[in-house]
């Protein structure tokens, strides 16, 4: 069996962000890492091949800067088995419509019986690749899994809704995409750390792919960023001194809003 | 001059992660992130309780690959010892306790059976020890001999092919919860070490209660009245009080790590603290008697692990000398237990709660201060390097 787990590169979600002057996300000087939910997807991937009847394999796909092979090699400590990095400045810019064709160019290129996605980047938040990846590929779409068992080729899933949970099944090859809630990512151990070196990643441009340039980055983006603004800085609120008139006050307040 | 906003924490200022290879500093964040997740949210909790989870700890810290990682083979990790070193002074920036809990593992119980056991010793006990399934302790010090561990009073007597055990072991780190104890005793042809299975008849480890420090970890008594165990119990390799003392060696080489993770708990803690606490108006930090003593710390704190790290180069590639583990561990440990007190003056009466780490760690350091060899002994050590005179009696 040949998983394949999609992860993205993000900045840290606990360091200050920044963009770019071309309105993009600062993917350079700021710190990347593996985007925290992608974690997910990875141990999900590896509890799959971890009791998996036959040989299995996890390969780690990502797109991105050359600073991405970071978030590469952390899945590899963790213990993917090897990595592919689409690498191309023709890359940047780009949205979910053309990052889910580089991405689906490569697992057609690498082949996958699973690939598996997390629930949403860190940054981005859109959750919306591994429906794309599902239909560019044209197999199933298990989306927003927080239990996933797989039995020979059918894998089932339940997603966990606000009015109801699902139980969704579908036999592969397939899309999976997991939440936060379905596993506990592993530390990397030690073993894995020294290991991780010795693991091949290959890199591919578009031309490797078939993609054509045009296809992908800022400029056939669907959606252009106008302008960016900083968030106003919070402003002090009105302290009620309550001089017996504070609770005439207080429901002042909360009338002018509309609040009662 | 208006103040940095982000200001650098104190072993930035000396560049230290600079020193460490990518794999080295991949290690530290990950057992930094382990500490984080389960050990810094309740150990001032098993501190206060003086109770650990041992077992459960022991698995966790197994499958993370932290017990007897730089060891070779029988599952162990095999990582260099300066990421064993690094590793240490996470677990201690932690607590202590915790550090001694991974370095009675590995470094002295572990690293007795994987240097000096039989073939059938080291597969039927290191990779149960390396995962955590099994603990170990080591037992050397006894009520009376400390220091002087060559006058010890445990014996090993021979009937028939059989070996005796008879005596006492204290200060046991991990004793009480301890699967197999390495027990060092008198024979006829000098000191030899035992692999001692804890449910053997005879043997006992009673807890030690009511200490102030190191309270987050399990310190006991081993009892051995008429212990008896098979001729292949004893260690083949080991002969003579070397044997015990290179294990010693071992664990001190952790704690040179581990005392500046302890201090640089402190001082972090500090530097915070004095950020946000307001005196007369003004961020204690502002004041130049706190800054006089966070500069000075700094500066002992970069010092200190500069030598860890030349230390751990040497280990690494097997030019260390014991000379040397005593350099490191007598200044550290002492470099560190004077910065975990002096930043309890920086934190003031909540320096002296368990809601901040000061305290908890300027007490653990008394141990550490005490065991694998005092500093009065590791500075004989260096007077007899330096002189050619013992001056030990």
């Amino acid at each position: 069996m040949k998983i394949v787990v999609c992860v993205k590169f993000a900045p840290d979600s606990t360091a200050p962000r920044k963009f770019s002057s071309d309105d993009t996300v600062d993917r350079v000087s700021v710190d990347g890492i593996l985007s925290e939910l992608d974690e997910n997807a990875v141990e999900e991937a590896l509890k799959i091949r971890e009791s998996a009847a036959s040989d299995a394999e996890v390969v780690v796909l990502t797109m991105g800067p050359e600073q991405a092979r970071t978030a590469i090699t952390k899945t590899l400590q963790m213990g993917a088995d090897a990595g592919v990095h689409v690498v191309d400045d023709a890359i940047h810019g780009s949205d979910s419509i053309a990052s889910s064709r580089v991405l689906a160019a490569a697992l057609e290129r690498t082949g996958f019986d699973l690939a598996v996605c997390g629930m949403a980047s860190t940054d981005g938040g859109m959750s919306v690749v591994p429906a794309m990846l599902a239909e560019r590929l044209g197999v199933p779409q298990l989306t927003m899994a927080s239990e996933v068992k797989v039995d020979g080729t059918a894998v089932t899933i339940r997603r966990d809704g606000e009015v109801a949970t699902e139980t969704v099944e579908a036999t592969m090859p397939l899309v999976l995409s997991v939440t936060d809630a379905a596993n506990e990512p592993r530390y990397p151990s030690f073993k894995g750390i020294m290991a991780a070196k010795k693991k091949p990643v290959e890199e591919l441009t578009l031309g490797d792919l078939g993609v054509d340039a045009g296809e992908v980055g800022s400029a056939a983006a669907w959606t252009t960023v106008e302008s960016i603004e900083e968030r106003p800085a919070r402003t002090a609120g009105t302290i009620v001194t309550d001089d017996g008139t504070g609770a005439d006050q207080l429901v002042a307040f909360l009338a002018e809003r509309k609040f009662v | 001059m208006s103040p940095i906003p982000n200001p650098i924490r104190p072993l930035a200022l000396l560049g230290i992660d600079d020193l460490l290879s990518e794999e080295e500093r991949t290690i530290r964040d990950t057992v930094r992130r382990f500490c984080d997740d389960r050990i810094r949210p309740q150990v001032a909790d098993w501190f206060e309780a003086a109770e650990i989870p041992a077992r459960d700890l022991a698995k966790e810290l197994g499958s993370l690959g932290l017990l007897g990682m730089h060891l070779e083979g029988y599952g162990c990790q095999g990582t260099s010892a300066t990421s064993y070193g690094l590793a240490c002074m996470e677990l201690e920036a932690a607590d202590s306790g915790i550090r001694s809990l991974v370095s009675v593992q590995g470094s002295l119980a572990m690293f007795a059976i994987h240097r000096f056991g039989s073939e059938e010793q080291k597969e039927q006990w290191l990779p149960a020890m390396a995962a955590g399934e099994a603990i170990g302790c080591f037992g050397l010090t006894e009520p009376d001999f400390g220091s002087n561990p060559a006058g010890m009073r445990t014996r090993a007597v021979r009937d028939g092919s059989d070996w005796v055990l008879d005596g006492t072991k204290l200060w046991i780190t991990n004793g009480s919860v301890a699967d197999v104890a390495i027990v060092w005793a008198r024979a006829d042809d000098g000191i030899r070490g035992f692999v001692v299975p804890t449910d053997s008849v005879g043997f006992s480890a009673p807890e030690i209660t009511r200490k102030l420090s190191l309270r987050a970890s399990v310190s006991s008594e081993l009892v051995l009245e008429g212990v008896r165990l098979p001729a292949d119990a004893m260690l083949p390799e080991a002969k003579g009080l070397a044997g015990p003392l290179s294990c010693l060696n071992e664990a001190r080489f952790g704690i040179v790590f581990g005392a500046m993770g302890a201090a640089r708990d402190c001082l972090e803690t500090a530097i915070d603290y004095s950020r946000s606490r307001l005196v007369f108006d003004k961020p204690l930090a502002g004041y130049q008697l706190t800054q006089r003593k966070l500069a000075d710390m700094a500066v002992e704190l970069g010092k200190g692990m500069l030598l860890a790290l030349h230390l751990g180069r040497r280990k690494d590639v097997g030019s260390i000398t014991p000379e040397q583990v005593s350099v490191g561990k007598l200044n550290n440990v002492r470099e560190a237990l004077a910065i975990a007190r002096e930043c309890r003056t920086i934190l003031a009466a909540s320096g002296v709660t368990l809601e901040y780490s000061v305290l908890r760690h300027a007490n653990n350091l008394e141990s550490v201060l005490t065991y694998e060899g005092t500093s009065e002994v590791h500075q004989l050590v260096i007077g007899q390097a330096l002189t050619g005179e013992s001056a030990f009696r």
